[in-house]
């Protein structure tokens, strides 16, 4: 196991570098840099200033070369300067990337919180009035889209109601550390983490659903209730377990979907998340932060994956081989 | 009778079917005696798992209905309770399936697997549950029950699998057991060896078995008693020796006269197949299209189950006149059958 997890990490290095050459190139074929971003529309600066700025920051040379330079500092740790915010990029990153993975976790786990219990209920008794409640409420989270779902939230909970803080983090008075601080970075959590987690569920239950339908009358529940095992048993021990493999499989996944995916969420509750910073970088041109989000976000794919692999080693022994 | 394990009377089971519930056995009444073998034989589509599955109560409850009574020291199985039922099945009453590939979860370990048995009935510590696992792999004879104790089934033969499914169901020492087609699913070498060891562990415990099988020459080592099926009814029912020296149904008869032997030249083969419930027709003699040479009026109208001689039952009259068409070449005497 450990050494399939090492040689699944070694695996990621290639993968890593040839996404950088990618999100590199890519990234310089958007129109405009960061000097254009920067400065344009502003009067006071001259073509000849901006050519002299260009100059100066290499963004003249062929992309390969600033290729080079770029991967050569980052890999020490130096995502250059943001044009934009005037700071390390690293810097700007380090809080917001804390404050994505909390937004991303909670959101994960209050949508497997409400996703299995449901879909188990729904494979159980299906065609039951639960179920169909189930499947309706899934239908309709499915075609809701999120910026609609979460500005409804905002308002009603945010405002009319005035229950949970509308935007931000953590409220600017609370001291660090404090249990107090804890608490607040939850309560501005709630809202931010329901609007995506009530959307998020029906792809875990819609699955489950149906892998509990299909796994129910496999032979081997026959068998466990050949044996005397009680029906809760039977269920929560013996199917779910077998059904719970494809969302197993899946988890890596989601977790890579929320971390790049949070874009509308943190938009809407001005969550300072990654997904906000990135929507402002592209704006901006903003070309050393956007780089380094796509980076982030892509080797949380790769990471994703890799995670989704190690998952189903764990869960399913017929796959522990080689 | 104080002898009587399992008495089932007038059994019908009948599934939905596009919204109309047919009847996949149709009043089977059977008795097994303790340290009795009783096979049920049948072609495929016969009822005859479906009667093994009605009395384990494993039908799905919303799309069968069942009728009748199955007395197992006495009470009625049908009238229980899932988890009166539960209290029963994996304990006095167990049971071994067809396909050992699909019957063991495949995400589990084996001696979970046979442990959960025990977490079920027996108030063993987990140390005690661990060492009868073992045991039990020992007994169906796995020598390294250490390692195949630690094993997921896949890492297993299908004959590896079958025994644990044997070890399975004999964990709490049933005093019935019933064997749906226990060895259909393995290599012909393997079933002899399934076979031995069922016949020695039941030697051994002393249980009533309820064997469902389609192989004849399992049931000629195996059983003291066969019941014949066919389209959800018991056609024959005798012991093992009367039936293989004195058949006496024509399907009984046209099922042993399609096994192989020595001196027949060409193998006999029952035209048809048995009938879908859904078109099964269900007055008169339900064998009757298969054996369309015999005229419709040597056939009772409402066939019933008459002892012929002691212990031998045969349905309809129509076995009074029956010949193969085989046997009519050359020979115009309606001679008796009798088969080697």
């Amino acid at each position: 196991m450990i050494a399939f997890i090492i040689k699944r990490t070694f695996l990621m290095i290639p993968q890593l570098l040839l996404l950088s050459v990618l999100i590199f190139f890519l990234a310089k074929q958007m129109p405009g840099d960061a000097v254009t971003g920067a400065f344009m529309g502003k009067p006071n600066v001259s073509a000849e200033q901006m050519e002299k700025i260009r100059q100066q920051h290499g963004l003249n040379d062929p992309w390969i070369v600033q290729y080079g330079r770029w991967i050569g500092d980052a890999i020490r740790g130096d995502f250059g300067q943001s044009f934009v915010h005037k700071q390390p990029v690293t810097q700007l990153l380090a809080g917001r990337i804390e404050n994505t993975i909390w937004l991303s976790l909670a959101t994960l786990i209050v949508t497997y919180l409400l996703a299995i219990p449901l879909g188990l209920i729904a494979g159980r008794w299906t065609g039951g009035f639960a179920d169909q409640l189930i499947v309706t409420y899934n239908y309709v989270s499915f075609a809701t889209p999120v910026f609609v779902f979460a500005l409804l939230m905002l308002y009603v909970f945010g405002f009319v109601l005035d229950w949970f803080p509308s935007g931000g983090s953590v409220d600017i008075r609370m001291e660090e550390g404090s249990m107090e601080y804890m608490g607040d970075k939850l309560k501005h959590l709630v809202l931010p983490v329901l609007s995506g987690s009530l959307l998020l569920t029906y792809s875990t239950v819609q699955y489950l659903r149906n892998e509990i339908i299909e796994t129910k009358v496999k032979d081997f529940v026959k068998t466990a209730r050949a044996k005397g095992v009680p029906e809760n048993v039977v269920y929560n021990r013996h199917i779910l377990r077998h059904s719970m493999l494809p969302i197993a499989a899946f988890l890596g996944y989601e977790i890579t979907g929320l971390i790049a995916g949070s874009v509308f969420i943190e938009t809407i509750f001005s969550y300072p998340g990654l997904g906000r910073l990135f929507i402002d970088s592209i704006m901006a041109r903003d070309f050393t932060v956007v780089t380094a989000l796509v980076l982030i976000s892509g080797a949380a794919v790769i990471v994703g994956t890799m995670l989704s692999d190690i998952i189903l080693r764990i869960v399913d022994p017929r796959i522990r081989l080689g | 009778m104080e002898d009587n394990l399992l008495t089932i009377h007038k059994l019908r089971t009948s599934f939905l079917i596009d919204g109309e519930f047919h009847r996949a056995v149709d009043g089977v009444s059977l008795t097994i005696h303790r340290n009795e073998v009783v096979a049920i034989v049948g072609e495929s589509g016969c009822g005859k798992s479906a009667l093994a599955l009605s009395i384990m109560g494993l039908h799905p409850k919303e799309r069968t209905r069942i009728e009748g009574s199955v007395e197992f020291q006495g009470q009625n199985l049908l009238q229980l309770s899932t988890a009166k039922l539960n209290q029963i099945r994996g304990k006095q009453l167990a049971m071994i399936f067809q396909d050992p590939m699909t019957a063991l979860h495949p995400l589990l370990t084996v001696g979970r697997q046979i442990k959960e048995v025990m977490d079920v009935h027996l108030p063993l510590s987990t140390k005690e549950k661990k060492q009868r696992v073992l045991q039990l792999l020992e007994q169906v004879g796995i020598q390294t029950s250490a390692q195949v104790y630690q094993h997921y089934p896949h890492e297993l033969s299908g004959g590896m699998r079958q025994r644990v499914l044997i070890a399975m169901a004999l964990a709490c020492d049933p005093v019935l057991l019933i064997a749906d087609e226990p060895t259909t699913a393995l290599d012909v070498t393997i079933q002899a060896q399934i076979m031995e060891l069922m016949k020695e562990l039941q030697q051994q415990s002393q249980a009533g078995i309820l064997l469902i099988t389609h192989d004849l020459g399992v049931v000629a080592e195996m059983a003291d008693r066969v019941a014949v099926m066919y389209a959800g009814e018991i056609v024959e029912l005798a012991t093992v020796h009367e039936l293989f020296h004195h058949p006496l149904h024509p399907y009984t008869r046209s099922l042993l006269h399609s096994l192989p032997s020595g001196q027949q030249q060409k193998l006999h083969v029952i035209d048809g197949m048995v009938p879908a419930i859904e078109r099964l027709k269900r007055s008169g003699c339900r064998f009757a299209p298969r054996i369309p040479w015999i005229s419709n009026e040597l056939h009772e109208d409402d066939p019933v189950l008459r002892e012929i001689a002691p212990g031998h039952y045969v349905r309809c009259t129509c076995h009074q006149h029956f010949y193969l068409p085989a046997d009519r070449i050359g020979d115009e005497t309606d001679a008796p059958f009798t088969a080697t």
